[in-house]
């Protein structure tokens, strides 16, 4: 028979609602067999006690519904983001708080490479806390002018590049014209490179090649790295073109024995008819593994909020620029919807600004009537413009979200002052109104956009304090035990995955995030600085320092 | 080498863009077309016209293919032009959201690389209602501010007199734009891509089109040729394209080219002959006026 370890730790949140906290859990074949007291569990038969964990807090293993895989492969590249952040490896790089601390790392990191042509690729840079300040292209061949230089933002929807980089993808010359590429005063760019269209001609030249949203095998391990550290134990993978090959690769490296998290890629709808990518997900299904959940759509609606792409309502923007741009039109989302409800497939959809949300939630009712579907749970993902008349729709349609509540402490301020003005920008993210509603929401990092980490997450949506450290949109604040909920079940419940992870209970997956101190009793505003020791996944114990 | 022509066809979904690639890629008569597509998601090419499909390119008859570009329009601009031999002229159709002048901006950062015009394809039975439409109206009227050549299908579904209405919001949607009423698609694609520069290489107009026609100017002496170009391209004279060469006051040959309202005159590679083709609606085209604008009898 299957052996039997019993857990005993200083307290467990299990998040069933008939034991919301015991002392011990019982695992057996990966699977929790039971909570309780050691004397109730004792009672299963033959049993080892360890209690590595006794000084310890055991949640729920951590659920992410919103990030994407390829953060692992970002890693290669150097760091040189605002705020501090931890590798998969473990080391906190620190924030670098002015271009010439960016410029410095990036000589320290040149000076340990030995091909003078290889391309220097880094990430994260954010210059919205440096005034928006422009790096030129001079700036950065301070660091080389042999060698492409290339920093992705955080939004990565920006680039910075050297003369080397512009050199190699043909656009060193006059007569450049083009809205994402400006110009020095010399008639030649000046650098930076705003949106896809200008940074792909560049971007395969500094090492981000064309399929940058796909991490390939190195980053996926170091993604489960990252995983373990963050205290998850389930992720999807929110954008990814699941190629054949990507899709072998994945299955293969979750299989490992030592693969620490269970992965949820959705395809993106893209490249593909609503009709054929309907059929693909409906044939990637019975691939799925333990540790591998294929079958699912991500669409996109419209752009981003800073980036000024997102579709919004009347008034628009604060600052007046024009609407945003759709990414799949009405027509498309609707066929889209109707296909996918007819073949059980989940879409799960980008929306950023209001009237992409109120597009899909037009185009998703006339589908449901079509193609009734109870339990559909389609998730709007981001959804950071809703309304309470929004919310109200989704909960009459059954829908799901799943806010950007990071979003709000990064890029709060800039909400405020810039892109849609205070009353919009202390609305955005309304989790407490999701609730209110009976929106059944889960709350996320986006990973590589900001740093995966429910428990900051969490922190975000209990306090929403911006980077600035003003509260903005008091009334949307959650409770504690509303957020620990949303970073486990109710992400789980979004993925139709609810009855096998999300809470300690008997027969569900021995998915635990050990944390060093309890949630419940800490300072909400210390969450996010509860210490993640690591994790168990599927039963297998996994010490963030031994990775 | 000159720059490879490129003709980016616009217009929201379900407004007949396929149909017109298709249109162009049947009578290509001996021109070798290279489509771009975004996605190969619905067959953008009719079966009957297709000879081999394989790795994300699709062999079409007399010489012509059609690839997806995805993401990555350079890249796939930069593949047609290397290739063995090149195509005559690229078509790129866009997605059905795709704001046609930032397709433009960003292809020309592509090498070797020349701006043929913007083709917007709209259904006229709907075009007026889809432009006030809250989620998609914008997106329409942005991508007809950018035509230089907008083809209305489906003008044989309407009465006369909506036809003359429709043509009159059409000039003020579409400023820089001449409009060519259309049948499915069926737009002779001299119209749209102009003449071919090779001698016997297909003829300026596809003749079961009695729409259009076309004139050759051929001045002595030399010309205000930015001028010309403009009169050309803006004047009242049914002109829809233009190219050709031309000397100026002081000798020195230019390359004309006009696509709806816009012109372009650049210095010519090489030595050409004098001469200007004009295609336009056979019933406006002004020939005694194009004469008279080049100094000519025509
Ligand atoms: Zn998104
Ligand atoms: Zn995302």
């Amino acid at each position: 028979m299957a052996e039997t370890i019993i857990y005993a730790a200083r307290k467990i949140i299990t998040m069933a609602p008939s034991r919301p906290e015991v002392s011990h859990v019982a695992v057996r074949d990966g699977r929790i067999l039971g909570i309780g007291t050691l004397e109730e569990l004792a009672s299963w038969g033959d049993y080892l006690l360890d209690d590595r964990f006794a000084g310890k807090v055991l949640m729920p293993g951590f659920v992410e519904g919103h990030a994407h895989t390829m953060e692992g492969t970002l890693w290669r590249n150097v760091y040189v983001g605002w705020f501090d952040r931890m590798d998969p490896d473990g080391r906190v790089w620190s924030g670098l708080k002015s271009i010439d601390a960016v410029v410095d790392r990036l000589r320290e990191a040149e000076a340990q490479m030995t091909d003078p042509e290889a391309p220097l690729a880094a990430w994260a840079l954010d210059p919205i806390y440096m005034e928006n300040r422009r790096v030129t292209r001079q700036e950065l061949d301070q660091v080389s002018t042999t060698r492409p230089i290339g920093i992705l933002h955080a939004s990565g929807h920006i680039m910075n590049v050297n003369t080397r980089a512009l050199e190699l993808a043909g656009l060193m010359k006059p007569g450049v014209n083009h809205p994402g590429i400006p110009l020095g005063e010399d008639g030649l760019p000046l650098g930076p490179l705003y949106g896809p269209d200008a940074m792909t001609p560049v971007g395969p030249h500094v090492g981000f090649d064309r399929a940058l949203t796909d991490c390939d095998e190195r980053g996926l391990r170091d993604y489960g790295k990252l995983c373990v550290r963050a205290g998850v134990t389930t992720c999807t993978d929110l954008a990814a073109r699941l190629t054949d090959d990507s899709v072998d690769m994945m299955l293969r490296v979750t299989a490992e024995d030592d693969y620490p998290a269970c992965i949820v890629p959705l395809r993106v709808f893209f490249g593909m008819s609503a009709e054929e990518i309907v059929d693909y997900c409906v044939s990637l299904k019975p691939r799925s593994t333990e540790r591998l959940r294929l079958g699912r759509i991500k669409a996109v609606a419209d752009g981003s909020i800073q980036g000024f792409s997102a579709r919004l309502r009347w008034p628009g923007y604060y600052n007046g620029a024009p609407n945003g741009l759709w990414y799949t039109a009405p027509e498309q989302m609707s066929e889209l919807y109707h296909r996918a409800l007819a073949a059980g497939v989940q879409v799960h959809t980008h929306t950023n600004g209001d009237q992409a949300t109120q597009m899909a939630l037009d185009m998703l009712e006339p589908a449901l009537k079509a193609h009734p579907s109870p339990d559909h749970r389609f998730t709007l993902q981001h959804c950071q413009m809703a309304d309470a008349a929004q919310y109200r729709k989704m909960r009459s349609l059954g829908m799901n979200v799943n806010l950007f509540a990071n979003h709000h402490f990064y890029w709060g301020d800039e909400h405020y002052r810039l892109t849609v003005g205070p009353e919009r920008a202390c609305r955005m993210n309304a989790c407490r109104t999701a609730l209110d509603t009976g929106v059944p929401m889960a709350i996320h990092s986006d990973a590589p956009v900001t740093p995966l980490g429910p428990l900051f997450t969490a922190w975000a949506a209990v306090n929403r304090i911006t980077a600035s450290g003003r509260v903005q949109g008091e009334e949307e604040r959650i409770s504690v035990s509303e957020a620990l909920y949303a970073i486990t079940l109710g992400a789980a419940y979004t993925l139709h995955m609810d009855g096998e992870v999300g809470s300690i209970e008997v027969g569900k997956r021995a998915d635990f995030a050990v944390l060093d101190s309890d949630p419940t009793q800490t300072d909400p505003m210390a969450l996010k600085d509860i210490g993640v020791w690591g994790t168990v996944q599927g039963g297998r114990v996994f010490p963030a320092a031994a990775l | 080498m000159a720059p490879l022509p490129v003709t980016v066809i616009g217009g929201y979904l379900g407004a007949g863009k396929t149909t017109l690639v298709n249109h162009l890629l049947r009578h290509a008569a001996g021109r070798r077309l290279a489509v771009l597509v975004n996605e190969f998601g619905d067959l953008p090419i009719d079966a009957d016209l297709i000879e081999a499909e394989e790795d994300g390119m699709i062999s079409i008859a007399g010489g012509c293919i059609c690839c997806s570009f995805g993401s990555d329009l350079i890249g796939a601009l930069g593949d047609l032009a290397a290739m063995e031999p090149r195509p005559d002229h690229i078509l790129v159709e866009s997605s059905g959201v795709a704001i046609p002048g930032a397709i433009v901006s960003t292809m020309l950062l592509a090498e070797g690389i020349r701006s043929d015009g913007i083709v917007v394809v709209v259904d006229g039975e709907t075009v007026r209602q889809r432009a006030l439409d809250d989620y998609v109206g914008d997106t329409i009227t942005r991508q007809l501010s950018d035509a230089e050549i907008v083809v209305v299908n489906k003008t044989d579904l309407l009465a006369p007199a909506a036809q003359t209405e429709l043509m009159a919001w059409l000039a003020e949607a579409a400023p820089g734009a001449i409009a060519i009423p259309a049948e499915r698609g069926r737009v002779a694609p001299g119209a749209l891509l102009g003449v071919l520069p090779a001698p016997g290489a297909g003829q300026p107009a596809d003749h079961s089109d009695r729409l259009f026609d076309s004139v050759v100017l051929t001045p002595e002496g030399g010309q205000p040729v930015e001028e010309l170009a403009r009169d050309l391209a803006t004047g009242p004279h049914g002109v829809i394209r233009a190219k050709g060469y031309l000397r100026d006051i002081d000798g020195a040959l230019w390359l004309i080219q006009t696509v709806g309202h816009r012109w372009e005159v650049t210095a010519a590679q090489g030595p050409h002959e004098a001469g200007l083709v004009c295609i336009g609606f056979r019933d406006r085209l002004d020939r005694d006026g194009l004469a008279e604008l080049a100094g000519v009898t025509a």
